[in-house]
């Protein structure tokens, strides 16, 4: 690892003030994946700004949202009882993700930040346009197993690894940021970006910005939901696709339906046109299948990933079934 | 009188189990010593090529950097001069890397540089300032490729009887012309072994001629005569300290080129070093088991009895080093066919070499051998547990003479009933749990139940404990919790009277932990050294001991840790007032096996594992919902631990069948699963509970104990248990492991 200057501020000012001055500084709050790429050498900050003293861990509501502070950390949000209570679906998906001691230091804005896990990105050695721009991407060509298929460039495959954002994305969540122009608002959405030329930027901060806050609004969906996480083992491992899937039912009728994928695309991949097909039909498997297909469409595979072709439709199936009981 | 309780099958806890969980037990990275330092290599970013220029300047200048060697400036190691009789090309095949010894890259990540610095956090930054650069040259790290020149091993070349050599019986691929037959392919990819505790040693030069290390290793024997090779030194200049490895699975069997780095970085800095590979490094410098490519053509009678089978296979090596192992020795015995044919072959590819993994070849040609059973059964239209009766030996077929034990029916009984079998339908697909497919399946393992020889010395101390020691080493199975056992019961004292000391190369020598032999071996040594003390004990008692004053030796009797004349209760003499008298109650014996029973019987372990799995109807995820493991394993010493060995190879297996899968990029011959995130291994959640059921019959023929070994059959036969009842619940037939979600959907 290389050297680097530690700093601890108390102030958020102080903290953006700190990063915006100094473009090889980082912000560091739980590490979980920053310490990673520091001892590997994929990233190399001359100084870290430590925000943990920072006060922003808490989780209130705030009129008909849930604030979720930008430290609480993902095992507080996963067990909160409001969030339990009114976003299920979040829940769910933090609990699927990493390992309990990895979630116990985690935080919101952290787990929205967190590189790719593309082989090609860690290993130094090896082509990245994302960590190194211009040198190819290792992975078109490459064991490409785990990668994109939505939203790729031939710059870059890779695909965005939170299982948090695939449901903060599905359930219209608002990012809350301060910089140094001051404070502005991201629809969750338009939070990560698609690799197109600039693989290298994951999200839409602009240089010194911090997350401060995630808010998720009131919304009905708060029973009829699932988040389904496809790996290779039961527990602990990146997801080769995951589909959060929630339902408004009267009935046996969908009144409202929030569909969004993970393990697909550079960010998380809301499936809008699949959601507008489950609006007013019965919850059915043939429905489901119906918006299953939508959601495919303009989907397409690389050598070692066309098994994510007949998984995803399946994958979506599964978890419609699930938060529907049928 | 209070008799005292059999040791030998009781489930007793470990010996050692205080230790290890509260951090008291040293591994070989945990030693300190006086101006101790600190080693971290530098890997090769290319598979095969040259060193052109290699830039260590930033790397000499940074903070804390005592040296920086290459094969520019190491040191000359006496054990790596020129063999060959061409002198530029020194690295002669057959013999492990000679670490910078050369400018040739053999594998990618080959170690090329050592840094040594004053703390492991220096030593691992100047690492990355270390640069070279390279003349490359094509690399083939493809095993399909590389098949295509594959050969027979130089063992079976120089040798036709070498287990490695083409077999025959009967027709040679009888199989080809039969009615009902099968012909298929599978795969087992690389696989790495993991343990744990990654290789670890801490090397020191006591005096220019004098070396210690502590040293993660299989055998403290094999590790001594290979580094006492290597620096030209008598045997006994060289101490090998293993006091507790932190798993292995067989990648410590072998001497690899980190401990030659450390050996040397220790000379040149005339300090302690202690180098700890990465996780990283594990993946490329240790061992792994071989890529596997093998195909099984089988025939049989409408009444299910085999006519023939052919079984090939073919496993990659490196092109320095030639790795072979058992993978077709199950096939040639198992199961009753007139006409068989096995071909063994290796394939040298630019990567390191190979190495054992548990349950070595043996494992990975079960997968195809019981595979293909399940197939055969299948086309047949009969239940696989009864085609496998049907072709039941009752004698070894290959050497044509009989067990010397074998309860492999008993093994199926109890695993058919354990398992619920009779739930199991015949056509796949048929059973379902909600979106789960339900399936059973079964398979055989089998390994040699091998005894080699083994020294102990046993020595009564005054305070009346009786150390035993013997430079064998306990990778995990219990080792020493056995051995206090069978101690126990022999001397007839309580467990607690017992101190079993181990993994120390100034110990009493053994071979290496290694095989399934180490009860079979040592075992028996303790107890030939503990009958060997009790010896010593009635001679010293009858040459001495005033209540023994008239007796003959042969009179003393020994037992619950007293000495007893004849039916005399009131002569009774604890074994430690012997120590009140002149003559040293230490013995130390050599033990080996005797007579031809090596000649007239076959002796194996064997196993037999069913599988319950669900397999998710939308999304193929795998769950192993139940495995019954059943072993006819000889005599049981422990209950808790062999369990609990038998536990772990379960695991492994299903690790084996669902998801282990080391994969190399091969335009750059490099791997890209480089960490846990990338290369799975089962977690809680993934593993069952498993049922253990253990035959316990002693196998008098191996040793007067009666083991016949565990740790090989845990895991031989797991893999395709799981991958026939992923069969038996979807109809899909998955010949290349790991079976994961993206081969079933």
């Amino acid at each position: 690892m290389n050297q680097f200057q530690y700093v601890r501020p108390t102030k958020p000012q102080a903290a953006i003030d700190a990063v915006a001055k100094d473009a090889n500084a980082k912000f560091i709050a739980g590490g979980t994946n920053l310490v990673d790429l520091m001892k590997r050498g994929v990233m190399t900050p001359q100084k870290l700004v430590d925000i943990n003293r920072l006060p922003l861990a808490k989780i209130e509501r705030q009129g008909n949202t849930l604030r979720l502070g930008a430290l609480a950390l993902n095992s507080a949000v996963a067990n909160d009882a409001q969030v339990r209570e009114r976003h299920p679906l979040l829940s769910l998906a933090l609990n699927a993700g990493a390992s309990p001691q990895l979630r116990n230091m985690a935080t919101v804005g952290g787990n929205m930040l967190q590189r790719t896990r593309c082989t090609y990105f860690y290993d130094l050695s090896m082509p990245c346009n994302k960590r190194q721009p211009g040198t190819g991407c290792g992975a078109l060509e490459g064991i490409n197993r785990m990668h994109a298929i939505f939203g790729f460039s031939d710059k870059c495959i890779a695909v965005h690894p939170s299982d948090m954002s695939v449901a903060l994305v599905a359930l219209d969540a608002t990012v809350l940021v301060s910089g140094p122009k001051g404070n502005r608002q991201l629809a969750f959405a338009d939070f990560h970006r698609l690799p197109g030329d600039t693989p290298e930027r994951d999200s839409n901060l602009e240089p010194g910005e911090l997350i401060t806050a995630v808010d998720v609004p009131d919304s009905p969906f708060t029973k009829h939901v699932h988040y389904q996480k496809v790996r290779e083992r039961a527990s602990y491992a990146f997801a080769l696709l995951s589909v959060a899937a929630a339902l408004d039912l009267d009935g046996n009728t969908i009144k409202a339906a929030r569909l969004a994928m993970g393990g697909v695309a550079h960010k998380p991949w809301r499936l809008t046109a699949a959601e507008q097909v489950l609006v007013g039909k019965p919850a059915t498997e043939d429905t489901f299948r119906q918006a299953a297909t939508v959601a495919m469409q303009g989907a397409k595979a690389f050598k070692h990933n066309a098994y994510k072709l007949r998984l995803a439709p399946n994958t979506i199936v599964q978890a419609l079934k699930t938060a529907a009981a049928v | 009188m209070k008799t005292l309780d059999k040791q030998i099958g009781a489930p007793m806890n470990r010996v050692d189990g205080h230790q290890k969980v509260t951090g008291a037990a040293k591994y070989s990275a945990e030693y300190e010593l006086p101006g101790m330092s600190y080693g971290v290599l530098v890997g090769s970013t290319i598979a095969k090529g040259r060193i052109a220029h290699i830039d260590t300047k930033a790397a000499v200048g940074a903070p804390g950097v005592l040296a920086v060697i290459t094969h520019l400036n190491s040191p000359q190691v006496p054990g790596f001069k020129p063999t060959g009789k061409d002198p530029s090309q020194p690295q002669t095949v057959g013999g492990p890397l000679k670490i910078f010894h050369d400018d040739k890259v053999r594998f990618n990540d080959q170690p090329i540089a050592l840094v040594v610095a004053d703390t492991f956090e220096r030593a691992r930054y100047a690492a990355r300032l270390v640069m070279a650069h390279y003349t490359q040259e094509t690399h083939q790290t493809n095993m399909a490729a590389g098949a295509k020149d594959a050969f027979l091993p130089t063992s079976a070349q120089k040798n036709p009887k070498s287990p490695m050599a083409d077999y025959q019986r009967g027709q040679a691929d009888a199989y080809k012309t039969a009615a009902l037959k099968i012909e298929q392919e599978y795969v087992i990819p690389t696989e790495m072994h993991h343990p744990m505790e990654m290789q670890a040693i801490t090397a020191h030069w006591e005096a220019p001629d004098r070396l210690t290390i502590y040293d993660k290793t299989q055998g403290t024997i094999g590790t001594r005569r290979d580094f006492a090779k290597e620096w030209n030194l008598p045997e006994a200049n060289v101490q090998v300290i293993a006091t507790f490895v932190g798993g292995a699975f067989g990648n410590a069997l072998h001497s690899w080129p980190h401990e030659s780095a450390a050996i040397i970085g220790a000379k040149v800095v005339g300090r302690p070093v202690k180098l700890m590979l990465t996780r990283e490094q594990m993946f490329t410098q240790v061992g792994y088991r071989p890529y596997t490519w093998q195909k099984v053509g089988m025939s049989a009678t409408a009444d299910g009895k085999i006519t023939a089978i052919t079984h090939e296979s073919i496993g990659q090596t490196s092109t320095y080093e030639e790795f072979t192992e058992s993978t077709l020795a199950q096939t040639r015995m198992m199961y009753q066919s007139p006409n068989l044919t096995t071909r063994y072959r290796i394939a040298a590819l630019d990567v390191g070499t190979p190495i054992w993994m548990r349950g070595p070849g043996e494992a990975t040609g079960a997968f195809a051998l019981e595979s293909a059973m399940d197939e055969m059964a299948y086309l047949l239209k009969l239940d696989p547990l009864e085609f496998r009766l049907r072709n039941y030996t009752d004698q070894d077929p290959e050497k044509n003479r009989p067990w010397s034990t074998k309860f492999l029916k008993e093994c199926y009984r109890a695993g058919a009933e354990r398992i619920g079998w009779t739930k199991r339908k015949l056509e796949p697909g048929a059973l379902r749990d909600g979106d789960w497919l339900v399936g059973y399946g079964m398979g055989v393992g089998t390994f040699g139940a091998h005894r080699g020889a083994a020294h102990v010395s046993a020595q009564l101390l005054p305070n009346g404990t009786v150390v035993l020691q013997c430079a064998t080493t306990d990778i995990g199975p219990g080792t020493g919790t056995a051995m206090t056992q069978i101690a126990a019961d022999t001397l007839g004292l309580p467990p607690e009277k017992i101190r079993f000391e181990l993994g120390n190369s100034g110990f009493p020598q053994s071979g290496s932990q290694g095989g399934s032999s180490t009860v079979n071996t040592v075992g028996q040594a303790v107890q030939d050294a503990c009958m060997a003390l009790k010896d010593k004990l009635r001679e010293l008692a009858a040459a001495g001991a005033p209540a023994f004053a008239s007796a003959k030796k042969e009179d003393v009797a020994l037992a619950n840790g007293y000495l007893t004349l004849g039916s005399n209760a009131a002569t009774r003499v604890p074994y430690a007032d012997l120590l009140k008298q002149p003559g040293a109650a230490l013995v130390n014996v050599e033990s080996k096996p005797t007579g031809n029973d090596g000649q007239l019987y076959s002796m194996y372990s064997f196993s037999v594992h069913f599988a319950e799995v669900r397999v998710h109807a939308l999304t193929g995820e795998v769950r192993v919902s139940k495995l019954v493991s059943c072993a006819d394993a000889g005599t049981i010493i422990n209950q808790k631990t062999a369990a609990n060995q038998m536990k772990g190879g379960a695991v492994g297996g299903i690790g084996m069948a669902l998801m282990e899968h080391a994969i190399i990029d091969d335009r750059y011959g490099r791997y890209v699963t480089k960490d846990f995130a990338d290369y799975h291994v089962p977690v809680h959640a993934d593993a069952p509970a498993v049922e253990v059921y253990f035959v316990n019959q002693p196998d008098l023929h191996v040793n007067a104990l009666g083991t016949k070994g565990i740790g090989e059959i845990a895991t031989i036969g797991v893999a395709p248990a799981i991958a026939n009842a992923i069969f038996n619940a979807t109809g899909k037939r998955v010949r290349e492991l790991p079976i994961t979600p993206d081969k079933l959907v």
